[in-house]
């Protein structure tokens, strides 16, 4: 479980990108967004696995996992992190998902475990807005 | 100059002048501008009208010339669209071989009249379809193609002697490429009869699309390896497709597009030069892929911009004496990011004006989106109403029936000029830290694009720029009525059985004295590795197998976490 934390801190947030897919423009301007608004954010990287986002979210005791997905594998990738998350304590992270997801696949992934899911076209500041009311909870 | 002409000007600017001071000024206190200033996608600030003043420094005659004439401004032919029509060609790759193969036979029949093949991201990136971890991608966003038997499968019933194809594939395009060869030898259509390219483009990997295996300077050596075994065995066959796509849909301004895409192609022909290659055998098989944004002149300009560049360039910088290495040939595509996943039908606008300015621009080939693509692969329907899209350009529009018609309009000209300046001092700072291994390496390149995004991302945020449907002209109670393309069910399985397959009923020992040859030869970047990788793909080599013996000699590269 998560050591207690000092409410002072930043949200901590990683933005990940799972698999093979190289398409990181979305990832590196949320990432962007979100630390200007404040947040301290690492960005794993292209090319990751399930068990090394993990390693990461543990690693840097993140609030936010942020995935960013355009292989169309986002369903397989999200249910086994969730699962991961679960096994290893951290299903307290706030677990978002974006990239080319078509809308009827929120609910799957709802129903994985995902908090939210962001298609193209959202505004960075409605995700500033969505992870600053609900990034806390667990705190 | 001649003094009446001198006198002539002098009289005309001072009347522009009082115009603009007296009825534009008289004009706007009425209605004020929409803007305070209008610019291009670039960021150029956009004047009101053009005149013919803005172009009195372009020579008629050197700098637009005719089409077919050097600096080819107008076209790389004389007689463009009115003889040959551009090439349709839309990129196609799912699921096994057999599934990508029956979408290309429904293309043919839809109109389409050249290929082009997306392959999945493990077989892009060198593994096979059997891998541990990455085998969940398998014939996702693209076709998989393991061993030369799918690569047979993929092309079935084609005539490879009259379709030319396009393979979408960089980091292990040489093993792509050495497939194609070898299909098209066992099926009896010699290296010379082939027609196409691979896109090879390793360079703007490693700054925008970022699928890479090893570091740049042996990449570099690939690719250069490729180059010259295209101008021996496949000479017909373009084995670079040097690519602006992927730049721009990263982010980059089109002035951007077209400075890093050029530094990347001198890049290439310098090794090549560098290994003792006569510039006038490598220049006339590399060709050019450009996206085609929303803003219509800037990206006609920009065509006719990076033509008239990439002639100067290849005449004064490289050398090249052959007028045919002085030819941009050019293949476009709409542009991807610009299609939102809101209100999706207006992409279908989108695609058709960005359609136009890639033929206005004067394309040799184009590419045009489907309106589904903001939320997953296209669905045929999706895919039909996009190669429509060209048969109407075609012919029912007359935009392909006058040559280069935007030629001499005082807009285009003025733009054409400056995008044209601009690339050209973009190339300078690059060549001022080493070229694009320089850039490459250093991040600068990576860190331009990504700004460049990301003040992309600011204007629409702030609604500076206009997206319909996204930040504007939205529509509350909006409910998605689009068919959604689904991935095959069971690709994977039925491809790792295959897999299996090819490796039991090979010959292994010829597959490892294959195996053993590149694995010697690869240390020395000036060892053409091309005819070795071919003995392997003869041999049922797999992908895997042939990138993992590379990636033990030269490693990976490192991705950069940069943002």
């Amino acid at each position: 479980m998560k050591s207690p934390v000092n409410r002072q801190a930043p949200i901590k947030v990683v933005i990940a990108k799972p698999g093979l897919d190289g398409h990181d423009r979305g990832a590196k301007v949320v990432a962007r967004a979100l630390r200007d608004s404040g947040m301290e954010v690492v960005y794993t990287g292209i090319y990751q696995t399930p068990e090394s986002i993990l390693r990461a979210v543990v690693q840097e005791d993140a609030d936010v996992l942020g995935l960013s997905s355009l292989s169309g594998a986002h369903l397989e990738y999200a249910k086994e992190l969730c699962q991961l998350l679960r096994d290893n304590g951290r299903d307290d992270v706030l677990f978002l998902v974006g990239g080319t997801v078509p809308p009827e696949d929120a609910d799957t992934l709802r129903g994985y475990g995902v908090h939210e899911v962001f298609g193209p076209g959202t505004p960075t500041s409605a995700l500033v807005e969505f992870i600053t009311s609900n990034a806390n909870q667990g705190r | 100059m001649d003094i009446m002409t001198g006198n002539g000007d002098q009289r005309w600017d001072e009347h522009v002048e009082q115009w603009r001071r007296e009825r534009v000024a008289a004009d706007y206190e009425r209605i004020p501008p929409r803007r305070a200033e209008f610019r291009t996608s670039s960021g150029t600030k956009v004047k009101d009208v053009y005149t013919s003043a803005d172009i009195r420094d372009s020579d008629p005659e050197t700098d637009i010339g005719l089409p077919g004439e050097y600096p080819y401004t107008r076209g790389v032919h004389s007689t463009m669209y009115r003889g040959r029509p551009w090439t349709i060609r839309q990129v196609a790759g799912f699921g096994q071989a057999e599934d990508t193969n029956n979408r290309y036979k429904y293309l043919l029949d839809a109109g389409q009249t050249g290929l082009s093949t997306d392959f999945d991201l493990p077989t892009l990136l060198g593994y096979d379809s059997d891998h541990e971890v990455y085998r969940r991608e398998v014939g996702r966003i693209g076709v998989a193609v393991d061993t030369v038997v799918d690569m047979h499968a993929l092309f079935d019933g084609i005539p490879l002697d009259r379709i030319s194809t396009s393979l979408t594939i960089n980091p292990s395009a040489a093993v792509l490429l050495a497939m194609y060869r070898v299909v098209g030898e066992e099926r009896g259509f010699p290296g010379h009869v082939l027609t196409g390219t691979t896109q090879n483009d390793i360079l703007k990997e490693y700054i925008a699309q970022n699928e890479f295996i090893f570091p740049p300077e042996p990449s570099v050596h690939l690719v250069v390896d490729t180059m010259e075994y295209g101008a021996d065995v496949m000479p017909r066959f373009n084995p670079l497709n040097v690519c602006g796509y992927h730049i721009r849909d990263a982010g980059a301004t089109a002035v951007e597009e077209v400075g890093l895409t050029l530094s990347n192609a001198l890049c290439y022909m310098e090794k090549g030069i560098e290994r003792g290659i006569d510039p006038d055998r490598l220049a006339p098989r590399v060709s050019f892929f450009w996206n085609v944004h929303n803003n219509f002149f800037e990206e006609a300009a920009k065509l006719r911009a990076a033509r008239r560049l990439w002639a100067r360039l290849t005449r004064e910088r490289l050398g090249c004496k052959d007028p045919r290495s002085w030819l941009m040939r050019a293949h476009c595509q709409t542009s991807g990011v610009s299609l939102t996943a809101q209100q999706p039908y207006n992409n279908v606008a989108r695609t058709a004006i960005q359609a136009m300015a890639a033929i206005l621009g004067g394309t040799q080939s184009l590419h045009t989106n489907s309106l589904d693509e903001a939320l997953s692969i296209p669905s045929e329907s999706a895919i039909r109403i996009a190669v429509r899209t060209q048969a109407i350009i075609l012919h029912e529009t007359g935009a392909a029936d006058v040559v280069d018609p935007l030629a001499g309009s005082y807009y285009v000209e003025t733009l054409t000029n400056q995008i044209e300046e601009e690339a050209r001092s973009l190339i300078e700072r690059v060549d001022g830290m080493g070229g694009m291994i320089g850039a490459v390496e250093s991040g600068y390149a990576a860190q331009l694009i990504a700004d460049s995004s990301w003040e992309q991302q600011t204007r629409i945020e702030s609604g500076d720029t206009v997206v319909v449907g996204m930040n504007d002209y939205i529509d509350e109670n909006e409910q998605l009525d689009i068919e959604i393309d689904r991935p095959v069910p069971g690709v994977m399985e039925r491809q790792m059985t295959r897999l299996a397959e090819v490796k039991r009923t090979r010959e292994g020992r010829r597959v490892s004295a294959a195996l053993g040859a590149i694995e010697k030869a690869a240390p020395d970047l000036h060892h053409n590795l091309m005819p070795l990788i071919e003995e392997a793909v003869r041999a049922r080599a797999t992908v895997g197998e042939i990138c993992d013996v590379l990636r033990g000699v030269w490693g990976h590269h490192q991705p950069s976490t940069v943002f």
